[in-house]
């Protein structure tokens, strides 16, 4: 890292892409993989995140002078433990199908690693202001990534996008898309395209120099 | 006998049909960044089948005398404070942050013993003891034993959750372990280069996962052999 910490539209903007945590970091890979199987559950798990990500930055960021060193990473995981309750709670009094659909997957955010980097690499050292900024584009990068996986999934899958029908009527649905194998093909494919027109620009960019 | 039957039930179950990597996605992060030798990986699965068996008994533990749903220790004390003895109490909302102050604290003490009683152990497990609290799979088996919280007849006893976790952390090593063996090969292979690393590995635990898909089924077969046998 630099000398000087981030700013916090730079911390906003390079949570969308240049930092991706899905497909730069290869962080928070089981939502990723487990809630991808169509576009409204996906949705729903980034929104969780989201709450979860930016109210335990902004709780990380205010208390960030009472860390002791060796006892942060156990603040952490309580703080965010709490508001994973809250986020819990809340789907199953509104939600509670989608919070059936996605079962032990919503308690799991606890251990997402997306989050316990974002409050140890950015809030638990800068101010209130830049742990949101950071906190939403990280959290928009993630839903981005979680909403390409789910896209891929759900039309090759089902022939439908947020259950609505896309594809036509004599599309052969490839079952194995929503099943378990299709989110590790998927996910491998899309990350290795994403490398591709990450080579491709950095070559570009070499030869207009 | 009927508790044998479901007890090798559980535990195909967590380890080879649903098993925790291919089918529930949980410890991806050790799964793709712990795999590129046999020996490591095997290490890796050894300490996670460790630590989820300890943890997932103190869960159980905890959940049973204190966060279920008329659980006896909460009750006990609210009638020493003086409550009304007919009030039911119920603490499971604290379940999740209970489970991962548990799980951290429980890995700190499993470091702090086996650095204490068995260095050769702590220097073969290494960097990955501390690593595994972040590790899904841990929290992820002691949801899955809990799961039936809201309903005291349908919660599993400690059997039962011994049987889940030392399964499901059994799984966990082989899959690791076929992963590990499959990449020391892959690195002979000619692989397209922006495919190369993590995207590979991905494709080849779909691959994988596509083969366990075909152990759907075999607790039933095994269930019925056990069934002759005891008969």
């Amino acid at each position: 890292m630099a000398s000087q910490d981030p700013t916090a539209v730079e911390r906003f903007i390079n949570g969308i892409l240049p930092e991706n945590p899905v497909y730069r970091q290869l962080l928070g890979m089981c939502p990723t993989l487990a809630v991808t199987g169509a576009v409204k559950p996906a949705m729903t798990m980034a929104a969780a995140t989201a709450f979860v990500l930016i109210s335990a930055n902004v709780m990380i960021s205010l208390i960030r002078g009472l860390l002791k060193p060796h006892l942060r990473i156990l603040v952490f995981t309580l703080t965010i433990a709490t508001f994973v309750t809250i986020a819990d709670r809340f789907l199953a009094a509104y939600m509670y199908q989608m919070s059936k659909q996605l079962g032990p997957y919503v308690p799991l955010i606890i251990v997402n690693c997306v989050i316990i980097s974002r409050c140890e690499i950015c809030s638990s050292k800068q101010r209130v202001g830049v742990a949101i900024a950071d906190g939403v584009g990280m959290s928009l990068g993630f839903a981005l990534a979680l909403g390409s996986i789910a896209t891929v999934r759900e039309i090759l899958g089902s022939g439908t996008w947020f259950g609505l029908p896309v594809m036509p009527e004599s599309w052969p649905k490839w079952g194995i898309m929503v099943l378990p194998p299709g989110a590790f093909l998927t996910l491998g494919l899309l990350l290795g395209a994403a490398e591709w027109i990450g080579r491709k620009r950095a070559e570009k960019a070499k030869q207009n120099r | 006998m009927e508790t044998l039957v479901i007890l090798v039930q559980i535990a195909i179950g967590a380890a080879l049909i649903n098993n925790f990597v291919l089918h529930y996605f949980v410890g991806i992060c050790p799964f793709l960044g712990v795999s590129r030798r046999v020996d490591t990986a095997f290490g890796m699965g050894c300490a996670v089948t460790f630590v989820v068996t300890i943890a997932a008994l103190l869960n159980w533990t905890f959940t049973y005398f204190i966060l279920r749903p008329s659980a006896p220790l909460p009750a006990w004390v609210w009638e020493m404070a003086g409550g009304d003895p007919q009030t039911e109490i119920d603490l499971s909302v604290l379940s999740y942050i209970m489970y991962i102050f548990v799980i951290a604290s429980s890995v700190q003490f499993v470091e702090m013993y086996v650095r204490k009683f068995f260095p050769h152990l702590y220097k073969s497990f290494g960097v990955y003891l501390p690593l595994i609290t972040t590790n899904c799979a841990i929290l992820f088996a002691c949801l899955e034993i809990m799961k039936h919280l809201d309903d005291p007849t349908g919660l599993w006893g400690v059997h039962e959750a011994l049987t889940l976790a030392v399964g499901g952390g059994v799984g966990f090593t082989i899959a690791i372990s076929l992963m590990a063996g499959i990449r020391e090969e892959l690195d002979l292979c000619d692989v397209p280069e922006p495919l190369k690393g993590p995207g590979i590995a991905l494709i080849v635990a779909g691959i994988m996962a596509m083969a366990f898909m075909g152990f759907a089924g075999v607790d039933q077969g095994i269930q019925n052999a056990i069934r002759l046998l005891l008969q």
